[in-house]
């Protein structure tokens, strides 16, 4: 199993990349698209901001090489949302692979934004990625934008809205919350990101 | 619904994790990475690293005992300490911590918050504030107070300066009431409240836990997100597992 994750400039990586030696296996973290291609799974993490991610990924190629990609893709967090067609947030097109926009959450009375923290997953559906998903689990969140519930999601979560946790097409996958922060939950499901979706 | 946090504050002091009362005269507690292990098996739900001398020594935070932390644990944690600019965080991100707080940097320039921002996200930006009631009745900001020979006094009101860090990009307030730090006789429940009246983001309660009931008000009548402590929970005064079993049947919800 090789497993790479993208270095997309953005910060942050470590922490995946020891979540996934806690399932011992050593992620290389690459920027080299002849590495990313070869690899059985590919992992785009993020944290940061949308704009100057995509600007990054498209000045260095690697928006096109991440597009055409046909092994499995995981997008954590930012990485997630940047698999989308567009982002509200810097106003940007994102890599265009799953058919989801990106809204800012709009908080409201008590509801503050960034979400950030500990809160439950829901309407969690038949998907590798979700396997053995145990509903209402807890996940942990640290976002301001979100991807609104589409033919796309996988999972929810709530808010003030219900917005994605977990979304998917094809071979690409994202995450909304850390799984490399999401104690047993995030553990389980890098463990089926890894294993048990189709290679 | 998102849950109110539990965040045990670990003082960082030349690799070793201290606690003073009322800031002053640290004593060891215990090591790093052990210390993390310890809470995020008793089911803490974030971590915050403060190394308390990196600031007034004019130096960013170690990020050999960070990787370390992030390699152990599998919950979110948060460091602080000089990070003075963009590469810095980004030093301290890139080992693995999940959000980075600023709080006598940001006093010295208050457009590092911006910059922050602008590179990571607002998401990833804490700022820390240490406050103190003056004799006027005025909360004003205090800086350097790791150290008691540099602590200095900011000509800054607190609630003035809730309100600009978010404007430049805070994701999250992190607010040190240091009348109340190290006493356990409660958090500063008036001071957190006007503090909540003028913040949006994510509010983190710090200084003078003792007992579970310190908790929950905080929660309920100051609204807190999260509720930092760090002596109670180092000396064993209270267990995390019973406080937040407690926490739940107050109606708080908790993640047990």
């Amino acid at each position: 199993m090789s497993v790479v994750l993208v270095d997309s400039g953005g910060a942050n990586i470590g922490s995946v990349r020891y979540a996934l030696q806690r399932l011992g296996v050593e992620a290389a973290l690459t920027a080299d698209p002849a590495t990313i291609r070869a690899a059985d799974r590919v992992i785009l993490p993020g944290v940061g901001a949308a704009a100057p991610a995509m600007a990054g990924l498209r000045e260095s190629g690697l928006a096109e090489v991440l597009r055409n990609l046909e092994q499995p893709v995981l997008g954590v967090c930012l990485g997630m949302q940047l698999l989308c067609v567009h982002s509200e947030e810097g106003d940007v097109d994102g890599l265009g692979v799953i058919d989801a926009g990106v809204r800012r959450l709009r908080g409201g009375d008590g509801l503050r934004v960034p979400h950030m923290g500990w809160n439950r997953v829901r309407g969690v559906t038949a998907h590798p990625l979700c396997a053995g998903g145990a509903e209402g689990g807890w996940a942990y969140f640290v976002h301001g934008y979100a991807v609104p519930v589409c033919a796309a999601t996988l999972a929810t979560c709530e808010h003030g809205e219900t917005f994605s946790a977990a979304i998917g097409h094809a071979n690409f996958m994202g995450v909304q919350f850390h799984p490399e922060r999401s104690a047993a939950l995030g553990q389980a499901v890098l463990r089926n990101f890894l294993w048990q979706t189709p290679a | 619904m998102l849950s109110r946090r539990i965040i045990p504050c670990l003082d960082v002091r030349d690799g070793k994790v201290v606690k003073g009362v009322r800031f002053r005269n640290h004593a060891v507690v215990g090591g790093i990475v052990e210390l993390a292990l310890r809470y995020r098996d008793e089911g803490a739900d974030e971590l915050v690293f403060y190394d308390i001398t990196a600031s007034p020594d004019a130096r960013v935070v170690d990020v050999a005992w960070v990787e370390r932390v992030a390699r152990a644990i599998d919950i979110p944690f948060c460091v602080a300490g000089g990070i003075r600019g963009v590469q810095d965080a980004r030093a301290v991100l890139h080992a693995g911590a999940d959000k980075i707080s600023i709080n006598s940097p940001a006093l010295e320039r208050p457009g590092l918050i911006d910059e922050l921002a602008g590179a990571f996200g607002v998401q990833c930006v804490v700022v820390g504030i240490d406050s103190l009631r003056d004799a006027d009745g005025e909360w004003r900001v205090r800086q350097y107070s790791g150290e008691a020979a540099r602590t200095r006094v900011v000509a800054r009101r607190t609630l003035d300066w809730i309100v600009e860090a978010q404007r430049r990009g805070a994701g999250e307030i992190v607010l040190n009431c240091m009348g109340s730090d190290g006493t356990r006789a409660g958090y500063d429940l008036e001071q957190l409240r006007a503090a909540r009246a003028n913040c949006r983001v994510p509010l983190v309660a710090s200084g003078g836990a003792g007992a579970r009931e310190h908790f929950r008000d905080a929660f309920i009548e100051a609204d807190a997100d999260a509720a930092l402590a760090a002596s109670v929970f180092h000396a064993g005064t209270i267990a995390i597992p019973a406080l937040k079993s407690w926490l739940g049947e107050c109606g708080i919800e908790v993640r047990q």
